[in-house]
């Protein structure tokens, strides 16, 4: 390091923002850790499905494996759009 | 008792080798009967980083296709005659590793008496890496303070929870270290790299040891000599401090603060 980069602004402490960045995407990918490997091919065909008749965005289905005692359950919930009187379906 | 580690990481590139072979050294020169075996088929590096690459001359996948008995692999190090190194075959394709007989082979070594097998993971999370991971009693995750090290080792703690024979038999997973590897405290003062506690606090595990970023890893990996043996260098003392650790010894953190430097140091040059 010269005088030169010494007289210049301190350099941005990037690594704050990877911790940041760690921190978000680490969270993320523990939470569907432990889940079936399945899921996302299930959630994408049901999808698909769905769309058939209405038309819903891909982050309207949500799918979740949650431990009830001694049994698994699979639940499913599908975010349906508002009502509209014209239905293209 | 024998104890199975595994030296892994998921990313490539940050030290399991190096870390392997020092690990192997390090038990060794403390009297324990070692062997470490490279998993990396198709990739052998081990032998390289030990010093003992022209004497493979049967393979890791040689004993489990039951081509060469065990004591034809072994390689007897130069240094200790209580360790040694079973090389990873370079020529077999990837399917070579069974969990038949990978499990064989580490029952077999425990009769032979020896204290420690040290599993020298491959890169990424394919069969090579599975099989080094899945009969372990303890893993060494190996982690850079960079963002896509730190977010592979999650992924690998993952597995070491699930796809182990602990994890699969209920005893909740492989329990892991972390190894912090090529940290340079000069970086992580600056704030340009992610420090101790960031990774610590991102994967919500405690490191087991740190190795600083030095010019002396390199030069024993250019004389195939574990860099653990050069008492002079910095990482290798590192590399003794964690090993003392794992064996349950409690050492104070060393050469992880940077070098005070003066006012004219800093204008004028590093």
């Amino acid at each position: 390091m010269g005088i030169l980069d010494f007289l210049k602004s301190r350099p941005k402490n990037t690594a704050t923002i990877a911790k940041e960045r760690l921190r978000i995407i680490v969270a993320q990918e523990r939470s569907s850790r432990n889940t079936p490997d399945y899921l996302p091919m299930l959630r994408t065909e049901l999808l698909a499905v769905i769309r058939k008749y209405v038309h819903v965005d891909l982050d309207a289905i949500n799918i979740q494996v949650e431990r009830d005692g001694e049994h698994e359950v699979l639940e499913l919930s599908v975010a349906l759009p508002e009502h509209k009187t014209d239905t293209t379906a | 008792m024998t104890e199975t580690i595994v030296v892994t990481s998921g990313k490539g590139g940050v030290g399991k080798t190096t870390t392997s072979a020092s690990l192997a050294t390090g038990l060794a020169a403390q009297g324990k009967k070692v062997a470490v075996i490279d998993f990396d088929v198709g990739l052998r590096n081990l032998d390289l980083i030990m010093g003992c690459e022209r004497r493979v001359v049967y393979d890791f996948v040689n004993v489990i296709h039951q081509e060469a008995s065990l004591k034809q692999a072994l390689i007897r190090d130069k240094r200790y005659e209580n360790l040694y190194v079973l090389a990873a075959s370079q020529t077999r394709d990837k399917d070579a590793l069974t969990q038949e007989g990978v499990q064989r082979v580490l029952e077999d070594l425990g009769k032979e008496g020896f204290d420690y097998i040290v599993c020298d993971s491959p890169a990424g999370i394919e069969k090579g890496a599975f099989l080094a991971m899945y009969f372990a009693d303890r893993a060494l995750v190996v982690v850079n303070p960079e963002v896509s090290s730190v977010r592979d080792s999650d992924r690998i703690l993952g597995l070491l929870a699930s796809k182990t024979r602990k994890g699969e038999s209920g005893q909740g997973g492989v329990p892991a270290h972390l190894l912090l590897t090529r940290y340079n405290p000069v970086r992580v003062e600056s704030g340009q790299m992610l420090g101790i506690k960031d990774v610590e606090e991102v994967l919500g595990l405690p490191v087991v040891g740190v190795i600083p970023e030095h010019e002396s890893v390199l030069m024993a990996s250019n004389q195939g000599v574990p860099v653990i043996l050069d008492e002079s260098s910095l990482a290798g003392q590192a590399y003794a401090d964690a090993i003392a650790r794992l064996l349950g010894e409690s050492r104070p953190m060393r050469f992880i603060d940077a070098p005070k430097k003066g006012l004219f140091k800093r204008m004028f040059g590093s």
